[in-house]
């Protein structure tokens, strides 16, 4: 089973957010990015996957500018076995829009063929919650978000994703290939080893200029 | 460089990037992030707790094998993470702002044992020696003893050959060892022939598991770092194969002195990571706390007295980091070295001094961890070379030039 995740490089949770000195914006300079906290829950998901044979492949995308390789190669330290990275000079968290973003990645889907998608269930910084089920809606496939715990049953095709919702729990049994958007307690990200980093070294993620959608 | 310039009247075209320590390449960023996240989330729940009991956490331990951070230069076929120097140093200082204690466990594992193999094993001994101390045995440094510490080769404890040449017997007492407690492998320096006098000290590999001369002593109450054991060690009788004798015999006061050297360095990390977390431990406090109307941190005294320190602390990473990338680059870098720990101990020892005045009455209790950074400082100006050698070595080389 191939697995697709698309991670995003966003500022650090962490970081005291800023406005730029014309107070049009959010300074992005100098400061501290990471990967989404909700893309790490959907990455280690994948790497969970791989870890009990079921995922064979673990392919991660990102959309965002150069340096958004930083993001990927942890993504490769995690556990990715490939990144592929569409590069936008559009700020990724206010200007280019979860529409866009839905249809680059449908575009990267028909490329790489995945089986499952597996994605952060919105980005910390636009809080949009958009890019996932609109992803879902452009491929025609099912789609479980807000995921708290996945099931794969790869012999007969199937996902079961029990998803959090304000009334409470639903399980959503749903014919893979399918978009699941990961949940704060889905899992607990792992830490890149050492050895990881390293041999992710070795990993260059595939870059592609990002073309008119 | 400075000749042509004056010569050619025309910039240098390029400067090497190894020049500039604050220039981090890929990985070095990468572990830096890796180590802060991971020093954050796992060591800071547990500092107080490691602190009052004068124990480390063994699931923390377990951890830092985990991620490879017991290994950092150990070569990635021996099971290691395969970096450089300089990493070792971040990941030393990273884990300092959080924990000093566990930071130097990581420090004498890195810098001293695991290098000290490095360079002087053989390939038989680093097979066998490196994929453990990299994923799950602790090792201890055993040097000193009661009557040697700065005059470390007056040291007196023997190693006999015996009869059929196949094993040498030690017989002695090491005193301050660190990480004795957890250890399974010690690399114990013995004299083999006293009429030789400081030529005759060889270094040893010692396994626990196989020896049972190996007599580990009560742990040491000590003042700061308290979460690090250290402990006197007996070897009594203990037998050792004549293959684990490391590098040459005779040769060990030459490995002493060369590891401690570059040791050093990592010192000098672990004690600007201190500086560091004690400052940023401050830095919010000074303005939430309100008096006469104002945040404490806008008076300009105490202005003064942060920027101060943060200078101090800068100026003693460049010089431990300067050092490291010497180091890296095959240079000499003694003089550096004892620079960098004499200076960010001194400095560390301030900042903590000044971080529990700033913090005023609670600063006094353990209700903040600034007490924790101030009694962890003092022995940055003791272990690993005095501040009274280092002073020696400087003038040593400063005179020669």
């Amino acid at each position: 089973m191939r697995v697709m995740v698309a991670v995003k490089r966003v500022v650090d949770y962490a970081v005291k957010i800023r406005l730029t000195p014309d107070k049009t914006n959010v300074e992005l300079k100098n400061v501290k990015m990471s990967m989404n906290p909700f893309c790490e829950n959907a990455l280690e998901e994948a790497v969970r996957l791989k870890e009990k044979k079921i995922a064979s492949e673990i392919v991660a995308v990102s959309i965002g500018p150069k340096q958004a390789q930083e993001t990927l190669r942890s993504a490769l330290a995690m556990g990715a076995d490939r990144a592929i990275l569409i590069t936008t000079d559009m700020r990724t968290d206010n200007e280019i829009q979860p529409l866009t973003i839905a249809k680059i990645l449908q575009k990267t889907a028909q490329e790489v063929k995945p089986d499952l998608i597996l994605m952060g269930k919105q980005s910390i910084d636009g809080d949009n919650c958009l890019t996932g089920p609109m992803l879902g809606g452009l491929l025609g496939w099912p789609q479980g978000t807000f995921a708290s715990k996945i099931e794969v049953d790869w012999a007969n095709k199937t996902i079961e994703v029990e998803r959090e919702t304000d009334s409470g729990t639903q399980v959503l049994s749903m014919k893979l290939p399918s978009v699941v958007t990961a949940d704060l307690r889905l899992n607990e990200p792992r830490y890149a080893t050492l050895p990881n980093i390293m041999k992710a070294k070795k990993k260059n993620p595939s870059m592609s200029k990002m073309l008119a959608v | 460089m400075l000749k042509s310039l004056i010569l050619n009247r025309s910039p240098p075209k390029t400067f090497p990037i190894k020049r500039y320590f604050s220039l981090l390449n890929e990985d070095e960023i990468m572990l830096q992030q890796m180590v802060s996240r991971f020093s954050n989330d796992f060591i800071k729940p547990k500092v107080r707790e490691m602190d009052d009991k004068c124990r480390l956490d063994s699931v923390l331990l377990n951890e830092l094998f985990e991620n490879g951070l017991m290994g950092i230069e150990i070569p990635i076929e021996y099971g290691g993470s395969g970096m450089n120097f300089v990493s070792s140093c971040l990941a030393i200082e990273e884990i300092a702002k959080i924990d000093p204690s566990v930071a130097v466990m990581v420090d004498v594992q890195n810098t001293l044992l695991n290098n000290l193999l490095g360079f002087w094993g053989n390939e038989k001994q680093k097979s066998k020696y490196f994929p453990q101390l990299a994923c799950n045995k602790v090792a201890s440094f055993c040097l000193s003893e009661n009557s040697a510490g700065s005059d470390a080769f007056s040291l007196t404890t023997s190693a006999k050959l015996s009869e059929d040449k196949s094993f040498y017997t030690i017989n002695g007492e090491k005193m301050w060892i660190s990480n004795a407690e957890q250890a399974e492998i010690f690399f114990v320096f013995a004299n083999v022939d006293k009429s030789l006098g400081y030529k005759g000290i060889t270094c040893f590999i010692v396994e626990k598991e196989l020896e049972s001369g190996i007599v580990i002593g009560p742990k040491e109450e000590k003042l700061g770092i308290r979460a690090s054991s250290t402990c006197p060690v007996s070897f009594v009788d203990c037998k050792v194969p004549v293959e684990n004798v490391l590098g040459e015999i005779g040769q060990g006061y030459k490995y002493a002195i060369d590891i401690l050297n570059e040791g050093r360095i990592g010192i000098g990390a672990q004690m600007v990571g201190l500086s560091t977390g004690c400052l940023e431990h401050v830095m919010p406090y000074l303005f939430e706390r309100v008096q006469f109307g104002k945040k404490i941190g806008d008076f300009q005294a105490v202005e003064h007295q942060y920027a101060q320190m943060a200078t101090e602390i800068e100026a003693a990473r460049s010089l431990i980091y300067h050092a490291a990338r010497l180091k890296e680059s095959g240079k000499p870098f003694i003089k550096e070295a004892a620079m960098g720990k004499l200076f960010s101990s001194q400095v560390a020892n301030k900042t903590a001094s000044l971080c529990v005045e700033l913090l005023g009455g609670v600063g006094y209790t353990k209700a903040f961890l600034a007490e924790k950074y101030y009694r962890d400082c003092k022995i940055g100006a003791i272990y690993e070379g005095t501040s009274n050698i280092q002073l020696n070595t400087i003038a040593k080389m400063v005179k020669s030039q």
